[in-house]
């Protein structure tokens, strides 16, 4: 008896070791490397000096430089965020409450920037915002503007890029918050006198509001970690915390102080899903792709 | 005994009760580790992609019409002389290969066209050269001297690569907004020229930007004596500045859509645009910025069979096809070989095969700043 109760406790880790052990071999392991690697230093031929070395940790959290790129990164994935929010919430409203038969297409709709590569979604805001580009070509071919408008490279068309595409995350996180809730709650409300918009800012909004953190949580991590965007659409001077750790590993070829960047990366951006977890549950996320 | 069978037993034992699960999951957590540490499954898919064995070597280059060049008339005939596979991968740039390298085993890596001597400098520097046997590559002697002797100079006599193109990087502007008078008397200061503002570009490359802050400052690049100056130049471009580009099709399409009117260039890529149609006028300033490419056999490579590839990529028409192709000059010495008559058009060409009136990196004063210059560099282009 007693062994069968053993047997029976013990099955459920024999089944996960396998998931276990991959999480081990390509996350937990590469991640220790990478915490190892932050005590090194880059030599001045390139080569790394074994060792435990504080240099690059007293760098990264001493120097103004990175502290200033962190804030910048955290306020524009701050600006996608909310932006993702107030234009995630309509459609996905919509495909909630929608009384279509083609709900599943609309649905799919939501998918289809996904099987488009981010770069190339990236890439298309140049031939749209460009100089010669289909937006500065409307607006002369109709005669609202002589000479073509500068709209591309600056912090706005970074936020534009990644709110483009982050907003499908937002949206369906917002769509399965709203379609779980239930629609007599709303009638109720508004047969004891709420107006319309009164029940929705009453019931359906607070109801969905998980749905609105699990996206916001989603759209704010992505958009801190991404270094793609402001290559492909910023200027000069528009970086993010993740192209510091893309010139310190690739460009400058030191390994150590871009492994003690990106661990202060994830440690900010872990601190949040650990916040957020506590106060709201992790599964929020995991229902809308379900 | 494989990992497989280990496992197996390993499983066995747990389920027979003759270790716990906390014994099971530690056993199963340090195969983890001395997988991820030995190499594991990771080594085994290595292996299987290393090419260092005498049967494949490996080629790694920029893609598109040069690998086919290289393809057609290069490895398919070495292949059936020699039954050797060439296995042909690209690269984005030369910062992302170096990376690639550092993070491989000796001998995964074997050959590969890489920017000329600063990085030839940075690859010995991490002990990743080899020592190439001249007398098996005879098209060597074929080479312009004045690109080899760099590369002999850094290895202390030998060498671990064959040049096999070159050009510059000089100044590329838009006709339609500026003349090549204005052009050739503004020089390397066009750039920093508030009359263009928000219509300017420039690589994003730390070196570049210092290069053309030095001669903006008037100071020989190679020998800087107030890089504070060379720094506010490189400050003033950056606040001028639509757009640090990053490759050579985005330089491309930033000066064929007229984003850009001025910016640095690299000569092959602005002659393609010239021959697309596009008024762009091209300009080597005084000690214009020459560079070339090598052909780098890394470390741990089956020596006599990348030899042997070396010199058939150094035959004469191999070289010309692919200089043809990516409209960069090749690093044969006009006066010993007869180039064509597409070649003495391409820019940067010279015909006395001395490069003379180009400028190069000096990889020992530049390699000795790296470190430096380069996160300076970084932060100066935040706004710093």
């Amino acid at each position: 008896m007693a062994a069968d109760v053993a047997g029976a406790r013990r099955t459920p880790w024999v089944l996960l070791s396998p998931s276990l052990a991959t999480i081990s071999l390509l996350l937990i392991v590469p991640m220790l490397f990478i915490v190892v690697y932050s005590f090194w230093l880059r030599t001045a031929t390139g080569a790394d000096q074994v060792g435990f070395y504080l240099d690059n940790w007293i760098e990264v959290l001493g120097d103004r430089f990175y502290r200033d790129i962190l804030f910048q990164t955290l306020l524009i994935a701050f600006y996608t965020t909310v932006i993702c929010a107030f234009v995630g919430y309509i459609p996905a409203y919509f495909v909630a409450n929608t009384r279509m038969k083609s709900k599943a297409f609309l649905l799919l709709l939501l998918m289809l920037p996904f099987w488009i590569s981010y770069i190339i979604r990236t890439m298309s805001w140049i031939n749209i915002l460009g100089t010669s580009g289909a937006l500065n070509t409307l607006l002369i071919s109709i005669g609202i503007i002589d000479d073509p408008i500068q709209m591309l490279y600056n912090q706005q068309t970074v936020v534009l890029g990644l709110v483009h595409y982050l907003l499908p995350f937002m949206i369906l996180n917002v769509y399965v918050s709203l379609d779980g809730i239930d629609k007599n709650l709303t009638e109720a409300a508004q047969s004891l006198g709420c107006t319309g918009f009164q029940a929705f800012r009453e019931v359906t909004l607070p109801l969905s509001m998980p749905g609105l953190a699990a996206g916001s949580l989603l759209c704010f991590v992505l958009a801190a970690g991404t270094y793609i965007t402001p290559i492909v659409l910023g200027g000069p001077r528009d970086a993010m915390f993740a192209n510091l750790v893309f010139e310190a590993i690739v460009t400058q070829l030191n390994w150590p102080l871009g492994s003690a960047l990106s661990l202060v990366l994830l440690a900010l951006l872990g601190a949040l899903v650990v916040i957020y977890t506590r106060y709201l549950g992790i599964d929020q996320i995991a229902k809308s792709f379900k | 005994m494989d990992d497989t069978k280990r496992y197996e037993r390993l499983l066995t034992r747990f389920r027979d009760g003759d270790i716990n699960r906390r014994t099971f999951l530690t056993a199963l957590g340090a195969a983890g580790v001395v997988a991820g540490v030995t190499g594991g499954p990771m080594g085994m898919l290595a292996r299987k992609a290393m090419a260092a064995t005498p049967e494949q070597v490996r080629f790694d280059g920029w893609g598109g019409v040069v690998s086919e060049a290289f393809e057609k008339y290069a490895f398919a005939p070495y292949t059936k002389k020699t039954g050797i596979e060439v296995v042909s991968g690209t690269f984005g740039g030369a910062d992302e290969y170096i990376a690639r390298v550092k993070a491989s085993q000796p001998g995964e890596f074997n050959l590969a066209h890489l920017s000329g001597v600063f990085d030839y400098a940075r690859y010995h520097g991490l002990e990743l050269t080899s020592e190439l046997n001249e007398d098996n590559i005879p098209n060597l002697k074929n080479v312009i001297p004045t690109l080899v002797e760099p590369l002999r100079k850094i290895t202390g006599g030998t060498i671990s690569a064959v040049p096999y193109d070159y050009g510059t990087t000089g100044i590329a502007y838009n006709r339609k907004y500026i003349s090549d008078d204005e052009a050739k008397a503004k020089g390397a200061k066009l750039m920093v020229d508030e009359a263009y503002k928000g219509k300017i570009g420039g690589w994003g490359e730390w070196k570049t930007r210092i290069w053309y802050g030095a001669m903006q400052s008037d100071q020989d690049p190679n020998n800087i004596q107030d890089i504070e100056a060379v720094w506010d130049m490189v400050r003033a471009h950056r606040d001028l500045a639509l757009k640090y580009w990053s490759s050579g099709a985005e330089l491309m399409s930033l000066l064929a859509e007229e984003e850009i009117y001025v910016t640095e260039g690299w000569s092959g890529r602005i002659k393609a645009l010239q021959d697309q149609g596009h008024d762009i006028g091209y300009l080597d300033p005084a000690g214009g910025l020459g560079w070339q490419e090598c052909l780098f056999v890394l470390r741990g490579s089956p020596m006599a069979a990348c030899e042997e590839l070396l010199n058939f990529m150094l035959e004469p028409e191999v070289a010309i096809a692919v200089a043809e192709g990516q409209s960069y000059p090749p690093a044969l010495d006009p006066q010993k070989i007869e180039l064509g008559a597409v070649i003495p058009t391409l820019p940067a060409f010279d015909p006395s095969g001395t490069l003379s009136s180009l400028s190069f990196f000096d990889p020992a004063y530049w390699n000795e700043n790296e470190a430096d210059w380069s996160k300076t560099f970084s932060r100066v282009q935040r706004g710093y």
